[in-house]
């Protein structure tokens, strides 16, 4: 991850209380490269936002330090810090247009008046809003306030962005529309942004690392996709993406995989050995509902196991197969629709399986 | 849905009817309940607010004393040319409404308004009235100048005819200090006389030094109100609406308690050794005393609408500024009192224009100097029994009013204030 002078951000076993008895955040250590796109994901009150205001210097850190870099900046004044910020509600200032809105970081900073122009349009050019100048916030629509809100943060050339679920005001179509744009400034103008979420799909398209929170502390920092198919525990494998879980107990360990008496009495699976404890604890086994093979040939998977069809609800591209295993009965398949996919019916009885790789046991938590 | 177009342009619904026309029949209902329920409030306010105000106002206009009570005198000087005195028939005249005035005891209405004219007049009436009852025929005029050489005086005349109509804008004119001279021209009264155009001034500074006052003080209180926790804003709630909830009187006088020469601040002032005792400070009854009375009555008013503001004004407002690298005193000018335009706005009316009109608490606590104009309308109201130059006075000030409110209109937008 490169020597120590590519961090822009470090926290180091930082802390927060707010009322001297519950930490909320419990002990927060990230390095942040220069240029990386590092989202903070979780549910709410799990104590991101906590932490994206501790190094925006909103909130103070109980203990710990927060070095921004090279320097701790757990002394420093908010607007000394020279962090760019976009707020859940954009925060646009709605007595000024749109041009002096960003045009206020330059002005605070006594830029020169050609100067302020020349960065004002071309932030605006940026964010395709050129020809919107002099609307007021309130005349924009919610896509137009955030691209103003995301140049207002970028437009002072901060080197640290933050962003708070920028996002979370807008429809879906906008929402998607946005996380490509952002994304694409992000690349283009190479700064690093710290990017605050709850919605995973968000986390996953955008980020080059993800920070899971929950309960104060980051349960998994990780690239997407080693998040997604590596999860390290039951938390975050139910919180990114649908999951499937199935609890048993540890018969026996080798290397690493390990035999799963499943509870329910639905037999014994071999999983890939990743979070559980001795032999004979409980544990969570992890499935990927697009992992799941059905009626699969016989000898072509390490685990088969008999489940009974209970619902059966099309989607276009896939059917989302709700089916009972070992007595649980929120177990999904994904089946795609595809030319030679057979036809399953409510109450039919078939055959799944899948690879050893695809199970992940983990803790039993949760 | 074939039918949804009858022609271009033009829509109508399936029956055939035009859309607009179904619609305002469908909302005719609506209007009608609404209507209906504000009814009541609405006769109450016709009853209880308009129609003294129209009446007060007519009052500065009309003018009925000498239309109604010298109907021969008007009637006969009706072709008077005003360059010399009168010929018989208009003394013959004055003889005999005199005389039926004097019968009729109308004539100390006459009296009054002439003199309210004219100082002296009221004796001129009453004294020629009481005579001309035992004058026995004729020729009058050189009788009615010898019972009082003012019936001599072409003046007198020209006065009568000019208060003859039913209408007049006498007392307006003297509202602002000016007078109509026996030439029939409008002048400025003389200066000792010259009281109500200073008033109407020193009512507005005071006014507006109050208003001034008072967001001063109010903007810091309506600040801790909207950012404060919830249980301790709900406290200093509290105590800012106390005042709200005990009497005015009460109010007034405790400031008489505290500020008067022998009172709580003076003693402990000269106590304290910060005055001596023969130097104790003059606050109340004065200005000085009505001012401070008035902004304690009235700061309410301004931290309400203030509060109200602020508290939808999200913290996030400043915090973008602060990120966007403006210091905090920055940040507060340049986005933080923007937004509260509105509130410092609407409570500034308000403000402003209740303590124009105040009346209680100048005249508890104001002396001589700290008067308002309101109370030189109550003095006409209640003393003198002016009613006319009181209700013109009231015009005069309704249209500062109003005028100061198409002020503020187009200076913020009345649609833009929060009143609270």
């Amino acid at each position: 991850m490169g020597s120590k002078s590519d961090f822009l951000v470090q926290f180091k076993n930082v802390q927060k209380s707010y009322d001297g008895v519950h930490l909320v955040v419990k002990d927060f250590n990230v390095d942040m490269v220069k240029g990386e796109f590092l989202t903070m994901l979780g549910p709410s009150g799990s104590g991101k936002t906590t932490c994206l205001m501790m190094l925006a210097g909103f909130e103070t850190a109980t203990s710990g330090q927060i070095i921004l870099d090279g320097q701790s900046i757990n002394n420093v004044a908010p607007h000394k810090r020279e962090i760019g910020m976009v707020f859940q509600n954009y925060a646009l200032f709605p007595h000024m247009t749109v041009a002096e809105n960003l045009a206020f970081p330059l002005r605070v900073r006594k830029m020169g008046k050609s100067e302020v122009t020349d960065k004002v349009n071309r932030a605006l050019k940026m964010v395709r809003l050129d020809t919107f100048a002099n609307r007021r916030p309130a005349q924009l629509s919610g896509g137009q306030q955030q691209r103003v809100a995301v140049a207002r943060a970028l437009v002072f050339e901060p080197k640290l962005v933050l962003m708070d679920e920028p996002l979370g005001a807008l429809d879906k179509n906008l929402r998607e529309e946005m996380q490509y744009e952002i994304k694409h400034i992000h690349e283009d103008l190479g700064v690093t942004m710290l990017y605050v979420t709850h919605d995973q799909v968000e986390a996953l398209t955008m980020s080059d690392r993800i920070a899971v929170f929950d309960d104060g502390v980051v349960q998994q920092l990780a690239s997407p996709q080693s998040l997604y198919e590596e999860p390290c525990n039951a938390f975050v494998a139910n919180f990114i993406g649908e999951n499937n879980r199935l609890m048993g107990k540890v018969l026996s360990v080798s290397g690493d995989t390990c035999s799963v008496e499943l509870e329910g009495g639905g037999g014994t699976i071999q999983a890939t050995k990743v979070n559980v404890g001795q032999v004979g604890d409980r544990t969570t086994l992890s499935l990927r509902p697009e992992r799941v093979m059905v009626n699969p040939a016989e000898g072509s998977c390490a685990n088969l196991v008999n489940a009974t069809v209970e619902e059966l609800i099309y989607h276009g591209d896939h059917t989302r197969t709700r089916v009972s295993v070992s007595g649980s009965s929120n177990f999904i398949i994904k089946v795609p629709n595809t030319h030679n996919q057979q036809h399953m019916k409510k109450g039919e009885s078939i055959r799944i399986g899948w690879d050893t790789d695809d199970c992940r046991a983990l803790d039993a938590n949760d | 849905m074939a039918n949804t177009y009858s022609k271009v342009g033009e829509m109508t619904t399936n029956d055939g009817v035009p859309l607009k026309v179904s619609l305002r029949r469908s909302q005719r209902k609506l209007k009608l309940w609404a209507f209906l329920l504000v009814a009541p409030l609405l006769v109450f306010i016709l009853v209880s607010f308009i129609i003294p105000v129209v009446n007060m106002t007519m009052r500065g206009i009309e003018n009925p004393q000498v239309a109604n009570i010298m109907p021969n005198v008007v009637a006969a000087l009706e072709n008077w040319e005003g360059t010399e005195l009168p010929d018989e028939t208009v003394y013959a005249a004055l003889v005999t409404d005199l005389t039926m005035g004097r019968k009729n005891k109308n004539i100390g209405k006459v009296a009054t308004r002439l003199n309210y004219e004219r100082s002296g007049m009221r004796r001129v009436i009453t004294g020629s009235a009481r005579k001309a009852a035992k004058l026995k025929e004729g020729p009058y005029k050189t009788q009615m100048i010898e019972i009082n050489k003012a019936w001599g005086d072409v003046a007198v005349w020209s006065l009568i005819k000019r208060e003859s109509g039913t209408f007049t804008s006498s007392y307006l004119i003297s509202s602002v200090d000016r007078k109509t001279n026996d030439a029939g021209e409008i002048v400025a009264k003389i200066e000792d006389k010259q009281i109500y155009v200073n008033l109407f001034g020193k009512t507005l500074m005071m006014s507006f030094s109050i208003t001034i006052i008072c967001i001063v003080l109010a903007f810091p209180i309506a600040y801790l109100l909207a950012t404060l926790p919830l249980a301790k804003s709900n406290l200093l709630m509290i105590l800012v609406l106390l005042p709200f909830w005990t009497s005015l009187l009460v109010r007034t006088t405790t400031w008489i308690v505290l500020l008067q020469s022998q009172g709580v601040i003076n003693d402990l002032l000269v106590w304290m050794n910060i005055i001596d005792e023969d130097g104790r400070l003059q606050m109340i009854y004065n200005q000085t005393g009505t001012i401070i009375a008035m902004t304690h009555i009235l700061l309410p008013f301004m931290v309400l609408p203030l509060y109200s503001v602020m508290k939808t004004i999200p913290p996030t407002y400043m915090r973008a500024a602060l990120s966007l690298g403006a210091n905090p005193v920055t940040a507060f000018i340049k986005v933080y009192i923007p937004m509260t335009v509105s509130g410092i706005g609407a409570g500034s009316l308000l403000v402003f224009i209740l303590s124009i009109g105040y009346y209680i608490t100048p005249a508890l606590v104001g002396g001589q100097s700290g008067l308002l104009i309101s109370n030189m309308i109550a003095y006409h109201m209640q003393n003198s029994l002016n009613w006319g130059l009181a209700g013109a006075l009231g015009f005069i000030l309704l249209v500062i009013v109003l005028l100061f409110y198409a002020l503020f209109n187009k200076v913020i937008g009345i649609d833009k204030m929060k009143m609270g």
